[in-house]
């Protein structure tokens, strides 16, 4: 199910802005990927042009190439809506529907694409809960409303509820930021346990984080206030950890700015 | 200041009771409006030679004075609850274009252009239904009445232009504006990271709102709509211009029947005795207290609107 | 689901039919409530701008007989604006101070809660209801005659929940460090709001206030309980029936001749004008305001 992506020369506006400029590098499938950089780098909007939900955002476009096994994501005859189908994506905070149980929450992105059986929609409820780690906390109250959970329960049901639909990828913004240190632990150990079925791209302000789940980083910079943010460098994570090839990420790993 | 260094202001005291006592005033003015409304109505309703809740004649100016709101609460009730149904929906379209399908720069010039169709005087939309609308209506009244009097408010002998129909779609222009511009601030706050949860899944624009906006904003809408309710019932002079006055009971809204509390008032003050004003102050306590229970009802909605918004 | 899929899955036909027509509809909507809005303006202007003319803005109704042709609603005009005037007088007071109340001295207590619930039970009174309550206590409990004041007190009513809402929100906007610095500096409550808070909310209180007048401008059924009719000129508020511009448009449109429909349409249009400009008044003004906003 894993995919390559390959993105080349994309740059991303806000409006007349530029928020990112030539960004060029490819996505191994069946690894994670950790975009690390300080604030305002755009390695948030970045990630959200993987599945068209930047455009989103009134007046923001995109120029360049983004490749989803050489299929082009902003073809002129691709619909952004398959895209996001395609390639799903888990937030900063939990965003579970509030009005939803946990049960419809899940259920709500495969009751767009078709009809289950209720037998079948059972069955994928169970199979994403337990692939998100979260089965045996909710079991007992599936159709509780999904706000009664705690943040880090939260966050593994909007995992679960992205994973429903079998994306080929799936996206990840700084998924950790909102939550406790127990329930940050939970989340990355999710993570490592899903990337052996989906080709997983995760923005994080932490490094430790960054070291510990991904196999690949890209370290994302800006020249200054106002500047667009560009890719410094891409390498495997151990190598970008202990032996950066360029002098700013090695600044900004052993904490000297950001 | 300097004399005594803890002295309190001179001015404060007088300050804070004007503003205390421009408060108090207005709850006075709140309970002398159902006071004097009582007053001035008992007399009349003492003079009354029939049952004032069920009669439908409205005559009391005779001198065997004989009234009731039968017949006026009906049509009020009915043309009010006709115009909200065929307002709410389009209201609903124009919140969703402006707060989620319109550009951005075209929505706000498209807000002030729906709030001015609020600004628009009630009599300027009466003059208007009297002299457009009304003989407009005659021919699509003898449409539905022909093709589908099976419908039974569609049914009836007569098909005239000043009809509870005519009526009802003034009254609907008139509050359209009010439900579309609360519901578009309820659809404005739907937040923005469920929106994007609905998206990221493959949602369409249409799913999103299905998803994301409609159950949010339903308790706002359904109080806008209550609201507006309560505007048509107490609209007078639209509706005096156009219903045609008559005392009967009747579903058939494309015939010459119907009348409404504040038009009667409207219509029947020039001519009306001692006897006849307090009738017309007793009929409008009734719709006094009708549009405070709307009212009311309305505002306990989006009060637990309220609470919803702040427990999520 | 099944068969495993390779790359960007298209949605069905469906669902994107379903988005379409949706849209469709939403659009339609829109068209739907502009038509009429157009239709009106439409209408009046093309038949006011016969009949508005110096003669309509300088002459009254009197002496013009059933059939006659010309006259006009100077003496409506002057009432209106007597009238709207004088319920500003009453209402912008009461409104503003208790808007006051519920920001400044109230939060918290149960006076503000029953005061600030009754605004909103106000906000709901039907205009009618406040004409009607104007005739019980004004005219019929203290044998006052009908009269531009009468007319002006009905409005007020419809005016206040306007004036307090709009003035309660644009208090609460002035931000709390403004408020703070003052009292540091030993500057009492008091001052502290007639110096500090009201200046900084001004524009945005003159706005609703704008707003509120415009609203009531155009109100008929009070003005018709509280201020009858007349078709003579009748500049003192106070005493003796006077006209309105809606009650004008009113009276104007329920005679039978195409000569006062004629009229009617005028007087539609003079009204019109005058709330559009109070409108639009009230826009630039918040409009003026809001870059300086931006800019703090």
């Amino acid at each position: 199910m894993a995919k390559q992506i390959e993105v080349s020369g994309l740059d991303a506006y806000y409006g007349a802005h530029k928020a990112i400029e030539d960004i060029t590098m490819t996505i191994e499938p069946r690894t994670v990927t950790a975009f690390i950089g300080p604030s305002g780098c755009g390695k948030s909007t970045f990630l959200r042009t993987l599945n068209r939900m930047h455009e989103v955002i009134p007046g923001a476009r995109v120029e360049g190439k983004v490749r989803l096994e050489e299929q082009d994501l902003y073809g002129p005859d691709v619909d952004p809506v398959s895209v996001r189908r395609t390639i799903g994506m888990v937030f900063q905070r939990p965003n579970p529907f509030p009005t939803m149980s946990i049960y419809d929450n899940v259920a709500a992105g495969l009751r767009l694409n078709g009809r289950f059986s209720r037998s079948e929609l059972d069955g994928i409820v169970e199979s994403s809960l337990k692939g998100a780690n979260l089965w045996n906390e909710v079991k007992d109250r599936l159709h509780k409303p999904g706000s009664g959970l705690s943040g880090g329960q939260q966050q593994r049901l909007c995992i679960a509820r992205a994973i429903a639909v079998r994306p080929q990828v799936l996206l990840m913004d700084e998924p950790c930021s909102a939550l406790d240190p127990i329930s940050t632990l939970a989340i990355e150990d999710l993570i490592s346990s899903l990337k052996t079925d989906y080709t997983i791209v995760i923005v994080t302000h932490n490094m430790q984080q960054a070291a510990r789940v991904s196999d690949k980083t890209a370290f994302f910079n800006l020249a200054g206030q106002g500047q667009p943010g560009k890719l410094i460098e891409m390498d495997d994570t151990s190598r970008i950890f202990t032996n950066p090839g360029m002098k700013a990420t090695e600044d900004y790993i052993t904490g000297r700015f950001g | 200041m300097r004399r005594s260094a803890f002295r309190r202001s001179r001015g404060d005291a007088p300050f804070r009771l004007a503003s205390t006592g421009a408060g108090v005033v207005l709850l006075a003015i709140m309970a002398a409006i159902g006071v004097f409304l009582v007053v001035k109505a008992i007399p009349a309703l003492q003079a009354n030679t029939s049952n004032f809740l069920t009669e439908k004649i409205w005559n009391p100016n005779a001198v065997e004075p004989a009234f009731g709101i039968g017949a006026l609460a009906f049509g009020t009730v009915l043309s009010s609850f006709l115009a909200l149904v065929i307002a709410t929906p389009v209201a609903i379209g124009v919140a969703l274009f402006i707060s989620h399908y319109a550009p951005r720069r075209l929505a706000a010039v498209l807000g002030y252009v729906v709030d001015l169709l609020a600004a628009v005087p009630s009599v300027v939309y009466g003059l208007w239904g009297v002299v457009f609308l009304v003989p407009f209506m005659r021919g699509p009244s003898e449409f539905l009445n022909t093709y589908f009097a099976w419908i039974p408010i569609f049914g009836g002998d007569q098909v005239v232009g000043k009809s509870m129909l005519t009526a009802s779609i003034v009254l609907a222009i008139m509050i359209l504006p009010i439900i579309a511009a609360i519901s578009r601030e309820v659809f404005l706050q739907a937040p923005k990271t469920q929106e994007e949860a609905a998206l990221a899944l493959g949602a369409t624009r249409w799913e999103m709102i299905r998803m994301s906006v409609l159950p949010f904003g339903r308790p706002g809408v359904i109080s806008a709509a209550m609201l507006g309710l309560g505007r048509a019932m107490g609209e007078t002079i639209a509706v005096a211009l156009i219903l045609p006055a008559t005392f009967g009971i009747s579903f058939e809204i494309l015939g010459p029947n119907g009348n409404s509390i504040a038009a009667n008032i409207a219509n029947g003050f020039g001519e009306a005795t001692a006897v006849g004003r307090g009738a017309l102050i007793a009929s409008g306590l009734v719709l006094f207290l009708i549009t405070l229970v709307v009212n009311m009802a309305a505002r306990l909605v989006i009060a637990r609107r309220k609470e919803f918004a702040r427990a999520a | 689901m099944t068969t495993v899929q390779t790359g960007i899955q298209p949605i069905s036909t469906g669902r994107r039919v379903k988005d379409r027509i949706v849209q469709m509809l939403v659009y339609l909507a829109f068209a739907i409530a502009v038509v009429p809005l157009l239709s009106v303006l439409w209408l009046v202007v093309k038949n006011g701008i016969g009949r508005f003319d110096l003669e309509f803005l300088t002459h009254s109704m009197r002496n013009i007989g059933a059939r006659d042709a010309g006259g006009g609603a100077y003496h409506a005009i002057i009432g209106t604006l007597e009238q709207v005037l004088l319920a500003s007088l009453i209402a912008v007071p009461i409104g503003l101070l208790t808007a006051v109340y519920l920001v400044e001295y109230g939060p918290g207590g149960r006076l503000a809660r029953w005061i600030s619930f009754f605004v909103d039970v106000m906000t709901g009174v039907p205009s009618v209801v406040s004409g009607l309550f104007v005739l019980a206590f004004w005219v019929l409990a203290l044998g006052m005659p009908f009269s531009g004041f009468a007319g002006a007190m009905a409005l007020s009513i419809l005016m206040m929940p306007v004036v307090v809402r709009s003035a309660e929100e644009m208090l609460r906007l002035v931000p709390n460090d403004l408020r703070e610095a003052a009292y540091a500096l030993g500057v009492p409550k008091w001052r502290t709001i007639v110096k500090v808070v009201l200046p900084t909310a001004f524009t945005g209180i003159l706005t609703g206030v704008m707003l509120a007048v415009a609203r009531v401008a155009g109100e008929t059924a009070p003005l018709l309980l509280t201020v009858f009719f007349t078709d003579s000129i009748n500049n003192d508020p106070f005493n003796g029936p006077q006209m309105g511009l809606p009650l004008y448009v009113f009276d104007q449109a329920g005679r039978p001749t195409d000569t006062a429909i004629d009229r009617a349409w005028t007087g539609a249009l003079t009204l019109i004008l005058i709330v559009m400009l109070l409108n639009l008044v009230a826009r630039l003004i918040a409009w003026w305001r809001s870059p300086a906003k931006r800019g703090s």
